[in-house]
């Protein structure tokens, strides 16, 4: 591969684009319009019950949670504003487990805790909020504090000590609190990487052949894997802007909290170099630019949707979510997540990882299925 | 010296349709040699496979002595292409354009220059949208000529163009030949294989059907050179009786059939001397836009009666 060629082929792509109108209004101006639309229809959704994600660490001598703790789980279900999630997890990790994971709100119920109840000894329960939440914040400590009041109030009615035996000490939870907003940032990044290059691909590989250009090239010394990557790194270049657009509208306008790391690199140039692959790959098997566009379309629409560029993955029923695992999309936009919001460097490598053998696979496929000369 | 392009028993089929059928030809080097025939033919099948751009079913084709299948790399360095219909990035200019294949191809040619030698210098910064047919023929041409190629494989060039824009290819045709470059150029505007190529081939139906200079073919397959007078059948008569000349009456126009340039006088003088009237004489003779008609019509009369037989 001769760098020569993919720089004289990349001024050709870079003129072909700066002169295109059409084409310089989706990558600089629809990234803003695309942003500020999502962000003013979704800013003031709310969220409805809060999760409360709990360790209990009371447990019977058969190793299942005791009668009392489950009966303080279940009241505290009932109230109906929150949804008690059960995880296990040492209570030393905890704290790094919400906040890696995206909660707000956290309560470890100590071992022992029945026996302290019913001896009418005080215990402490532990409950993680997070004061930048203040509304969830206050749901979950209104919540345990009822719980905790009607449970001080059977003990006093059926009891001879009146002191409360149940109490509970807060704790901040290791992480901010995400906003719609922050999600959208890598969710639209994402949704560049997508369709920028699928659909441009698509087009050219179609468009080229049938008007002979890629004829004209196979008689120049280009090869198609050095013309491949003058787009690869045309449209890496290309979503570093359109994503500097992106989060500079979503900090600017929509007070976004997004974590700018060198952990977002990588994300904007195996992403691209997946779809520009994929792009080429799916205008190459097609017989017409008809075909093609049908076959792009197929492809990228129910990424675009279902990998988490608009909702999160986790807020769509369980069936979409396991297709969305199948889409190479999610893993882009996931390990922007981890990179962006929640640090999660190890989640983050893995997406990174699936994309990147992914890209390698679908760029040899492409370079091997796409032909400029009639064979 | 060995031929620049030799082919012998070359095949293309498509399926069961053979689209050029067992054809042979050689092209000496530093000549134009024009490649004639009605549309499918089978002339750009021919002239991909001597690109490169197609596999041959069958046959030998050699161009600079390489394989163009097998060693197209090599090849693509050494010739030059323009295709019917060139077309090109449609935002990029002639001038961008040639700096794109010079930095390709490595070589250090002048943009200007080439544009100048195409007579497309004063579109050097316009879009290629923008250019007309015969600009967008030009800058393929001009393209054709950046790595300084020995053979230049023109496959109509000037289809659609208008007769400005058509003269103005052929000067450039003109000068790659007297630079000593091999020029192969398809067309069927038998005018200008007539004006521009030394030797010609006509193929039909995937088969040549005559090849030599546009003068051989003509004296091999066209009519006798004819004087043609406005006269009566009587002179007619006389001119058959006093030069034994076959002489036919058609439309108050007596013709008579020239063997050779010197006839013609002789034929004059016997008028004259015939003391009868006549006017306006004219001599005609075939040229190989009639001889390739003739040629092509023959072959597809052929063709009908063999498929009408039972």
């Amino acid at each position: 591969m001769k760098a020569r060629h993919i720089a004289a082929d990349l001024r050709i792509v870079s003129r072909t684009y700066l002169r295109n109108p059409v084409a310089l209004f989706f990558s600089l101006i629809f990234p803003i319009i695309l942003i500020t639309m999502f962000g003013l229809i979704f800013s003031a959704v709310g969220t409805g019950a809060v999760t409360l994600v709990v360790v209990n660490e009371d447990h019977n001598p058969q190793g299942g949670p005791t009668a009392e703790s489950s009966a303080f789980l279940a009241a505290l279900n009932s109230t109906s504003v929150v949804n008690v999630q059960l995880v296990s997890v040492t209570p030393q990790n905890f704290s790094t487990y919400l906040g890696q994971n995206d909660y707000s709100a956290g309560l470890v119920i100590p071992a022992g805790f029945q026996n302290d109840y019913l001896n009418r000894t005080p215990v402490n329960l532990t409950l993680y909020t997070n004061p930048e939440d203040a509304s969830s914040t206050g749901t979950v400590v209104g919540a345990v504090q009822g719980v905790a009041n009607g449970f001080n109030l059977r003990a006093v009615c059926s009891g001879t000590s009146c002191a409360p035996t149940i109490g509970f000490t807060t704790l901040n939870v290791g992480s901010q609190v995400y906003k719609y907003i922050d999600y959208l940032i890598p969710g639209l990044i994402g949704f560049a990487i997508l369709t920028s290059p699928m659909f441009s691909m698509v087009d050219i590989a179609s468009s080229y052949r049938k008007e002979g250009i890629f004829r004209q090239l196979s008689l120049t010394p280009i090869t198609r894997a050095e013309w491949l990557t003058s787009r690869i790194v045309w449209y890496v270049g290309l979503t570093f802007v359109t994503a500097g657009i992106m989060i500079g509208a979503g900090i600017f306008l929509f007070n976004a909290h997004v974590q700018l790391t060198l952990g977002l690199i990588p994300f904007l140039v195996v992403g691209p170099f997946f779809f520009v692959s994929l792009g080429m790959l799916a205008g190459s098997v097609a017989k017409t630019p008809e075909s093609a566009a049908l076959i792009g379309n197929i492809i990228t629409f129910p990424m675009m949707f279902l990998s988490g560029t608009f909702f999160t993955v986790s807020s769509m029923p369980m069936g979409l979510q396991e297709f969305a695992h199948i889409l190479p999309l999610y893993y882009v936009i996931d390990g922007m997540n981890q990179v962006m919001l929640f640090s999660n460097t190890s989640r983050a490598l893995f997406d990174l990882l699936v994309v990147l053998i992914g890209s390698v696979v679908v760029f040899l496929l492409a370079i091997r299925l796409f032909k400029w000369r009639d064979e | 010296m060995s031929a620049a392009i030799e082919v012998e028993g070359l095949v293309k089929r498509y399926g069961t349709l053979a689209a050029v059928d067992g054809i042979e030809f050689s092209v000496p080097p530093g000549t134009v040699f024009s490649f004639l025939g009605p549309n499918g033919a089978g002339k750009t099948t021919t002239t991909e496979i001597l690109e490169g751009l197609r596999h041959a079913t069958e046959g030998e084709v050699r161009v600079l002595g390489l394989d163009p299948w097998k060693e197209g790399a090599a090849l693509h360095r050494r010739i030059g292409v323009i295709p019917q219909d060139f077309r090109f990035f449609e935002k990029i200019t002639p001038k961008e354009a040639i700096e794109y294949y010079r930095a390709l191809f490595h070589t250090r040619v002048d943009p200007h220059a080439l544009l100048e030698q195409v007579e497309l210098a004063d579109k050097a910064d316009a879009r290629f949208d923008t250019l007309s047919g015969g600009q967008k023929q030009k800058l393929g041409l001009a393209l054709a000529l950046t790595n300084d190629p020995e053979i230049c494989f023109l496959d109509e060039p000037t289809t659609g163009l208008d007769p400005h824009a058509r003269r103005a290819i052929w000067a450039v045709i003109r000068t790659l030949k007297r630079e000593g470059r091999t020029v192969f150029l398809t067309t069927h505007y038998l005018e200008e294989a007539e004006l521009l190529a030394d030797r010609v081939a006509i193929i039909h139906r995937g088969k040549i059907i005559a090849s030599g200079s546009p003068a051989e073919i003509i004296r091999a397959h066209g009519k006798p050179a004819r004087m043609s007078v406005e006269g009566s059948p009587a002179l007619a008569a006389y001119l058959q009786m006093n030069l034994g000349a076959s002489a036919v009456v058609e439309d108050g126009k007596v013709s008579v059939t020239l063997s050779d340039k010197g006839d013609a006088l002789k034929v004059l003088t016997a008028i004259e001397a015939s003391g009868l009237p006549w006017s306006s004489f004219t001599t005609t003779q075939d040229t190989l836009d009639d001889v390739f008609v003739r040629l092509v019509g023959q072959m597809d009369e052929g063709a009908l009666k063999t498929e009408g037989t039972p």
